[in-house]
């Protein structure tokens, strides 16, 4: 034990005298390990109140027992079923109003509440009394309740008129619900005595007569769904995440693995020296992993603070557009749970043991001998670059491979990662043939020993201009595609968004005196009527949209494929528009029929038209507003566009507000909703420019780490060179002409590679993720951007070993000559 | 105390094989010092490293007392070198990244048998007393195979084993040096095996073998 | 739960805590709390009498009450079973019934089977005022979900004869018809039954004279069986001193046709309070002063992590009774959200025969 710490203290002692190594490997660790984690807490927040919002709003984790129309049913057959044996839990469920915020009333009841549709454990064992008995409580999530402007214990008017019982804030329930008994939820909603839905326990219990014996066919069973539909649908953002997170991840094992490499090589005399004076190569190995998990740790510890850091940075982002694209509510504060914390550091040692493998497995075959092979490092060189571009060429391969093969987002990402990585395996050899070539055509002795040295140094920059490569071609690929998007959106926003004023009335009466008001107001030109129904088609949440046959559409909406008589067999309720998520998803194009389920019976309907319908995460049928009421006579008529002369809108839309006391939500006109609309886009990409900020800084430290702990093993190379006669000056800048010319190769190189990527992303990911597809489009002053911005990053990695080389001590380039070899 | 007897090695050299030694045969006795001399490439480094267990014999025993080390395994090998012989070699072969005592200390320390006592000695006669503090890379070389060879001795070993300590060394250190190593052996009583090309050096011990064609004479 | 925790007999209201009236503090607390606010419910008094059918349902101005059976069975091959079907009500607060989901009652039942080599066990919960649970007088009925009790279109309301039972869990069920010839027996003082020295008591009557006949289903297989059967019924509003930390509950069925219910309450000084009533041959009940009963424990079993005397010497001098007791499965631990222990026993000494042995607050 005591020989294994003095070994450790000697390998460590190497990290002493050289801690700018050290602290390369640091940031390489903590950096993989931050933006890893931090992704990863990001999508566990998100998912944790996914569950708890399934579990408290739909509770789709359990079956259910539902009226087949859906609609609230005699509580009577809740007696019925439980004395029949069927261990079921009524829940009554409603929207109620409180200052013009819509949220979502669950009245539960406790004593039957199955433990594991019970997403918050409070409910019903914190205090059943006081949660059963008046003045009982209402649960809810402190962010609700902080939305509410209301204190602990405050009980707000609904608009029904009745008050809720005392508030009571709750981690555990999710955001936008309020959770009473059963019993003040039925008064309440004036559902006395009905129940919305039974959930059905899955404690085992005896057997239990069929469910028609007992209640005939008044209810159906529905069986939990494995996912949720939040899950489902924002499965593609999450997936988006991941994504970038491992690519970091990976960007920062590229550090570990350089920062490793050239310890292992530096310390190799030291490992030999410790195998002649009798360390057993097993124990010198085992002490090498120990020291490195010891770091990993340390900087796994640091990295995931570091994370967490990101992570609630970035949640502002991520929750807002989660909100704006999937309507999905997340709690703007951070609650990570241990597993966060011990998976972070499993994947810091993990990643660092990967990092460090081709110099671990190096070290335990290394030979106690030094064999005489400072010539044989040419040949190894040209034998690495050779396998590591077959690799590539393999890897390529793959990605075709993929392509041609995969018909899913995760194999979109397949191909976007071989694609990646191919380049990153194959970049070592293209600058080499690079190198080699412009070695040929050099003339002078000064320039020729460039290339041949700029050759020499590519093995040890190799992985930091990989890494650069890495992100510079993501940087390319994803600003290209979100340039591509926006300028793609804002078309098509124009194009969609036709109406001056949108309006939707609190209620039928509302729309009605609405209406009846705009008869006497000369500049509204146009009254176009719209309403929406929301089905499932093929297990995937769909809406359909009702509009009226009006010029406003006729003229301005832009289709991607239509047939000829399009707006005609809208009109005539046969023909829909259904948006390309849904033909994509549905394979469905022109003249397809698709049959749509309402309450009285199936819908058929034949595809007239496909349209872009960027950002809406489900599908999207268009139909005719007279055919849309008449299949679904309960959907509200209470949304208008209205066409207005553009210089009196601000007028009209005062007098509507003040008129009908109508807020932002209900009345907006087309210019704040084109705003808002690009604004909720803009933060989609928020966060994946963000990550892809992160990225390039990452690459930026890995180069200037590199050089850095090259800067010294380059004596000896500089050296003789200044012994002949060069002064520092001029070899500094030969130096950073040598950095800078590589990185504008790599930088170049990451043009294509990054056109590559937008294309896989526009053209495979998109189209798989979201289910539309992008115009693609190259933006070369973007391009050109980016390339300044990669010489500036190895301008400044590059300045630092230069500069000391500059302010270099003639006695050290001497005592190269004094005492090495 | 060590035996040598029979001993051959081959080293494979593209298609062919090249008997570096072919059959070597020889004694040392305890506290007995030897020069090992032959021209370059005569195996004198390769049958140094073989009695120090850096390496494998293809044929023959090399004994010390009652361990045939040749026999051994890895492990076991390393562990006779760490506990039973000190190394010094021509490139001084310190960790530049521990100091001058810590070097010092370093085998004797892995060997678990570390004497304080011993090592201020050591410290003292290599006149090194000034530089403790210091890293390797800011001695000179006289000064640092001083080190390496107080590094060998401070495990007490039973052979001090020496490939050509001296080469990177001018003349006048590099006596200074081989006469504190040749007291310091006299000293601890144990034996020593120097391997050198220098006539000089080689009448500075009690006696001498030479290496030719692969076999003593 | 410690055993420093009082709690009622029957474990009711300690299963609601535990349910979520509170903690282990808050039971504590509960159980002083209960203490002080029985004034508002109705309070138990000496005197009452106890009538019939109306005494058979539910008394909703009292805290607390219960319909308790236990059984002692044996199947064709003579192997020994027990069966337990309970149904408690408790009142949140006092005052007059509100209808529906605001009804103050709260239900819960507990049913079990027991053999020597297994005790399977389930529970259940119910809100009062909906009709999930409930109990009423006549026609005597008392059901929680789809377990019940009840009487047959025949029923004698002086026997509570015949009853049709019904229980069932994930791995047992049961279906048992109860027939006596005999009346019913008042316990304690005329059906006053003291639990202190300080005034707690309840209102208590029996039918231990039921002969039990039906079948068991044990892993899906049925198993006809028949027995004896004890049904206990009682009542109150502060059944317990708030010092009494657990209670050991016999009741036997003697080879000569005696029936005998003994309790003992243990006092958190170490003390405890004894009662018992002798029930003879001609059916009289004679009240058992304290000092005529002699209950001590003899063996004990390591389960669920307790110890708990699951052998006792059970010792009435007065009657010449002198016997040991010995369980048919010594695991018989409920573990239910309040657990307790409640097993079919068997007794050797001065007479033999079988009884029910409860023990809570372990």
């Amino acid at each position: 034990m005591s020989r294994a710490l003095w070994i450790l203290a000697v390998l460590l002692s190497h990290w002493r005298r050289h801690p700018l190594q050290f602290a390369t490997l640091l940031i390489g660790l903590i950096s993989a390990t931050a933006l890893w984690s931090g992704v990863q807490a990001l999508n566990a927040q998100a998912r944790s109140s996914y569950d708890r919002a399934a579990a408290t709003l739909g509770g789709a984790r359990t079956a259910t027992l539902v009226s087949p129309n859906g609609d609230h049913f005699p509580q009577q057959l809740f007696v019925d079923l439980r004395r029949a044996g069927w261990p079921v839990s009524p829940v009554v469920e409603g929207q109620v109003r409180i200052g013009g915020r819509t949220l979502r009333l669950t009245g539960i009841e406790p004593l039957s509440l199955p433990v594991e549709a019970s997403a918050a454990p409070a409910i019903g064992t914190a205090n059943l009394q006081g949660f059963i008995l008046p003045p009982g409580q209402t649960l809810l999530s402190p962010d609700t309740l902080a939305a509410l402007n209301l204190a602990e214990g405050a009980t707000p008017q609904i608009s029904s008129g009745g008050r809720l019982p005392p508030l009571k804030p709750q981690a555990e329930i999710a955001p936008g619900v309020l959770v009473v008994d059963i019993g003040f939820a039925q008064q309440l909603l004036g559902l006395q005595d009905q129940v919305s839905r039974l959930l059905i326990g899955s404690k085992a219990a005896a057997s239990r007569p069929p469910l028609r014996e007992v209640v005939g066919d008044q209810l159906k069973q529905v069986e939990p769904d494995t996912e949720t539909d939040l899950e489902r649908l924002t499965d593609s953002f999450h997936l988006n995440l991941t994504a970038f997170g491992l690519l970091s991840f990976l960007v920062g094992l590229f550090i570990v693995n350089s920062a490793i490499g050239l310890a292992f090589e530096q310390r190799r005399p030291m490992l030999r020296t410790l195998r002649a004076c009798g360390a057993s190569a097993r124990l010198l190995n085992s002490v090498m992993v120990i020291e490195l998990t010891l770091i990993a740790l340390v900087a796994g510890l640091i990295g995931l603070v570091c994370g967490y850091f990101i992570a609630a940075t970035l949640l502002p982002d991520v929750a807002a557009s989660l909100r704006g694209l999937y309507g999905a509510q997340i709690p703007g504060e951070l609650s990570l749970k241990p597993q966060w914390w011990l998976a972070g550091i499993a994947i810091s040692i993990l990643g660092a043991l990967a990092a460090a493998s081709a110099s671990l497995i190096k070290a335990a075959r290394m030979p106690v001998l030094a064999a005489a092979q400072a010539f044989a490092w040419q040949q190894a060189q040209q034998r690495w670059l050779l396998i590591q571009g077959s690799v590539a060429l393999l890897v390529f391969t793959a990605a075709a491979g993929f392509l041609l093969l995969g018909d899913s987002l995760l194999s979109g990402f397949a191909v976007l990662a071989a694609i990646l990585l191919g380049a990153a395996l194959g970049l070592p050899a293209v600058l080499g043939l690079a190198l080699a070539l412009g070695e040929r055509g050099a003339t002078r002795p000064l320039m020729k020993w460039f290339w041949a040295d700029n050759r020499l140094q590519l093995s040890g920059l190799s992985l930091a201009l990989m890494a650069l490569l890495l992100a510079l071609g993501v940087n390319v690929g994803v600003g290209t595609m979100v340039e591509s998007f926006s300028r793609t959106f804002v078309r098509w926003l124009d194009g969609r968004l036709t109406a001056e004023v949108y309006l939707n009335a609190a209620s039928d009466a509302q729309a009605g005196e609405i209406k009846a008001w705009l008869q006497h107001r000369p500049e509204v030109t146009a009254l176009l009527p719209g309403a929406r129904a929301e089905v499932k088609l093929d297990n995937w949440p769909a809406e359909i949209i009702g509009f009226a046959d009006d010029p406003t559409y006729r003229d301005n909406w832009p289709l991607l494929e239509q047939s000829r008589d399009v707006w005609d067999s809208v009109a005539r309720g046969d023909g829909a528009l259904i948006s390309e998520q849904l033909s994509r998803r549905m394979k469905l194009t022109l003249g397809d029929r698709i049959s749509v389920p309402t309450g009285n019976g199936p819908w058929p309907l034949t595809v007239a038209a496909i349209y872009a319908d960027y950002g809406n995460p489900r599908g999207q049928i268009g139909v005719a507003y007279a055919a849309l009421i008449a299949r679904f006579p309960e959907v509200a008529q209470t949304r208008f566009g209205l066409r207005v002369d553009p210089a009196k809108v601000p007028a009209l839309v005062d007098d509507l507000r003040t008129t009908f006391k109508l807020d932002n939500r209900s009345l907006a006109d087309q210019a704040t909703l084109k705003t808002e609309s690009k604004r909720i886009f803009n933060r989609t990409f928020a966060v994946t420019a963000a990550l892809n900020a992160f990225t390039l800084g990452i690459a930026g430290v890995a180069l200037l780490t590199s050089l850095l702990t090259l800067g010294n093993s380059r004596l000896p190379q500089v050296a003789p060179l200044w012994a002949i006669g060069i002064t520092r000056r001029k070899l500094a800048f030969i130096e950073l002409m040598k950095t800078l010319s590589m990185a504008a190769l790599t930088a170049l190189l990451a043009l294509p590679l990054g056109l590559l990527v937008a294309w896989c992303l526009i053209a495979v990911v998109n189209v798989k993720a979201f289910g539309w597809r992008l115009p693609f489009e190259v933006f070369p002053w973007e391009l050109l951007k980016l390339l300044g911005v990669a010489l500036l990053a190895s301008l400044i990695a590059a300045a630092l070993p230069i500069l000391k080389l500059v302010r270099m001590q003639p006695a050290r380039l001497v005592k190269v000559f004094a005492d090495e070899r | 105390m060590l035996t040598v007897s029979g001993l051959t090695k081959s080293y494979r050299s593209g298609q062919d094989s090249v008997a570096v030694l072919r059959g070597v045969d020889f004694v040392l006795a305890a506290g007995e010092s030897v020069a090992l001399t032959g021209e370059s490439g005569s195996g004198k480094s390769t049958l140094l490293h073989l009695i120090a267990g850096l390496d494998q014999p293809d044929g023959g025993d090399i004994v010390y007392g009652d361990v045939t080390i040749s026999r051994l395994a890895d492990a076991a090998r390393a562990a006779f070198r760490r506990d039973r012989l000190g190394l010094v070699f021509q490139q001084f072969n310190l960790i530049p990244s521990l100091t001058v005592a810590d070097n010092l200390s370093f085998q004797s320390r892995l060997a678990g048998r570390h004497d304080a006592q011993w090592h201020a000695e050591l410290i003292e006669r290599l006149g090194l007393g000034a530089l403790q503090k210091r890293y390797p890379e800011q001695l000179s070389g006289g000064q640092q195979q001083r080190v390496a060879i107080g590094r060998a001795l401070a495990v007490k070993p039973v052979l001090l084993l020496a490939d050509e300590p001296t080469g990177n060394l001018d003349e006048a250190t590099a006596d200074d040096v081989l006469a504190l190593a040749n007291d310091l052996v006299r000293r601890t009583g144990c034996g020593f095996l120097m391997v050198t090309h220098s006539e000089r050096l080689a009448a500075m011990l009690d006696r001498r073998v030479h290496l030719h064609a692969g076999l003593i004479h | 739960m410690s055993a420093s925790n009082p709690i009622s007999r029957r474990a009711f209201a300690g299963g609601l805590l535990a349910l979520g009236l509170g903690g282990p503090r808050a039971l504590a607390q509960g159980f002083a709390g209960l203490g002080s606010d029985a004034g508002h419910f109705a309070p138990v008094v000496p005197g009452r009498v106890l009538t019939f059918p109306a005494d058979h349902g539910p008394h909703p101005d009292f805290r607390i009450e219960w319909w308790y059976l236990t059984a002692n069975l044996k199947d064709a091959d003579g192997k020994a079973y027990g069966v337990q079907w309970t149904l408690f009500r408790q009142a949140m607060t006092p005052g007059p019934q509100r209808d529906g989901w605001a009804n103050q009652q709260i239900w819960m039942a507990h049913a079990a089977l027991t053999s020597a080599e297994t005790h399977r066990y389930a529970e259940k919960f119910s809100r009062g005022g909906i009709g999930q649970a409930g109990v009423t007088a006549a026609p005597f009925r008392a059901v929680i979900d789809d377990w019940a009790m009840q009487g047959t279109d025949t029923m004698n309301v002086s026997t509570l004869s015949p009853l049709d039972v019904t229980a069932s869990g994930a791995d047992f069920g049961y279906r048992l018809r109860l027939t006596a010839e005999r009346p019913l027996v008042l316990q304690g003082d005329a059906g006053y039954s003291r639990k202190s020295e300080r005034g707690q008591a309840s209102y208590y009557y029996s039918q231990p004279y039921f002969a039990a006949h039906g079948a068991l289903t044990i892993d899906g297989r049925p198993i006809e069986v028949s027995g004896t059967a004890w049904m206990d019924r009682e009542f109150s509003s502060q059944p317990l001193a708030s010092d009494q930390t657990g209670w050991d509950w016999f009741s036997l069925h003697l080879s000569s046709g005696e029936k005998v219910m003994l309790f003992r309450l243990r006092q958190s000084d170490g003390k405890a309070y004894f009662a018992g009533n002798w029930i003879g041959l001609d059916g009289r009940s004679e009240q058992l002063a304290p000092d005529a009963i002699a209950l001590d424990p003899i063996g004990f079993t390591e389960t669920a992590g307790r110890k708990l005397p699951t052998r006792w010497r059970v010792r009435v001098p007065g009657h010449g009774l002198s016997i040991d007791t010995t369980p048919l499965n010594p695991n018989s631990w409920m573990g239910t959200s309040f657990p307790y222990w409640e097993g079919p026993i068997s007794f050797g000494g001065s007479q033999t025969c079988n009884g029910y042995l409860e023990m809570t607050g372990y």
